[in-house]
């Protein structure tokens, strides 16, 4: 009968498996910043699908809210009342021009034929990213014309992420609608020009676009954002002209029930 | 770092799996929450602005 070797030492392929002390120091220094390193690349993929994906999806979300708060209704072509076509008609008179709201409230809404399918974006003031272009959706340049007003009622959206308003931008042609609501009346403004500028370009927000120091007699749009798409190396600009505009009282713009 | 931190786990090995999923939802989300709001003004590719911006 044999009893087991009952030695402290472990047995010698063990023994020569175990690294030694500073070794293991070493391996196990790498080892943790492999890991780090790993969760880094893990946390940058985190970011853009945050940025990419969900601030899209709480961009539409707060935009669409907004809008349904200032108490925009998206026309139907079939909403037409029995009294009339529901039609608005173009006023003669003078368009209504709103004063300058205080910073980051929304006024206004924007929307676009071309872009079928996008719903109409809130317009707020000021053009500052954390207060009113990552929130709000489109900003309004503080200091430029309001809607209907003498001068170029110039804005500015995201073309990709925070619910990306000007994603489309591109495909818009001159003469498209730009159709602008507030709660009293609609400006229909039609795209006039498009053309890609450097971001130090203020020239295109000037009161006569791309005339610095001329006294404006028309009632402009302009539209910046960035280009190329998910660069900030240049901007695409869309300039307008008011067509016409009239009561919301009077029915929706034949723009949009087409 | 992740061994550790599996070693220090307590329960048998769902348990374990189901926490350490559990705690790596909660980091994501304080990322998606602060994390990546707070970061988001310094990337450089989403300017739309003409001027000082």
């Amino acid at each position: 009968m044999s009893t087991q070797p009952t030695s402290t030492r472990p047995p010698a392929h063990v023994r020569s498996a175990r690294p030694r002390r500073g070794a293991g120091l070493v391996y196990g220094v790498i080892g943790v910043l492999g890991e780090l390193l790993i969760t880094l690349g893990v946390l940058l993929l985190g970011f853009l699908v945050w940025q990419l994906w969900w601030t899209d999806v709480e961009g539409d979300a707060a935009q669409a809210e907004i809008v349904r708060d200032l108490g925009y209704v998206a026309p139907t072509p079939s909403a037409s009342t029995a009294t009339d076509d529901g039609v608005a008609d173009p006023s003669p008179d003078e368009p209504p021009v709103l004063a300058e709201p205080d910073h980051a409230v929304s006024f206004a809404t924007l929307t676009v034929p071309r872009w079928q399918g996008e719903p109409a974006r809130p317009i707020s003031q000021g053009t500052d990213r954390p207060t009113v272009l990552d929130v709000l959706g489109i900003g309004h340049y503080e200091g430029t014309a309001m809607p209907g007003g003498v001068g170029n009622f110039a804005l500015a959206g995201h073309r990709v992420t925070f619910g990306k308003p000007f994603n489309r931008i591109e495909e818009l042609q001159v003469d498209d609608p730009l159709v602008v609501w507030t709660p009293d009346a609609w400006y229909v403004y039609r795209v006039t020009s498009t053309e890609v500028v450097t971001p130090a370009d203020v020239r295109v927000i000037e009161p006569v676009p791309n005339q610095p120091g001329v006294e404006p007699t028309e009632r402009y749009i302009t539209l910046t954002t960035c280009h190329p798409m998910f660069s900030a190396r240049e901007r695409y600009i869309v300039h307008g002209v008011l067509d016409y505009w009239a009561p919301t009282s009077s029915g929706t713009p034949a723009e949009l029930l087409g | 770092m992740y061994g550790w931190l599996w070693r220090h786990l307590p329960g048998p090995t769902v348990v374990r799996l189901l926490l350490a999923v559990l705690l790596a939802a909660a980091v994501l989300a304080a990322c998606f929450l602060w994390v990546y709001p707070a970061v988001a003004p310094f990337m450089p590719f989403n300017e739309t602005t003409v001027g000082e911006g």
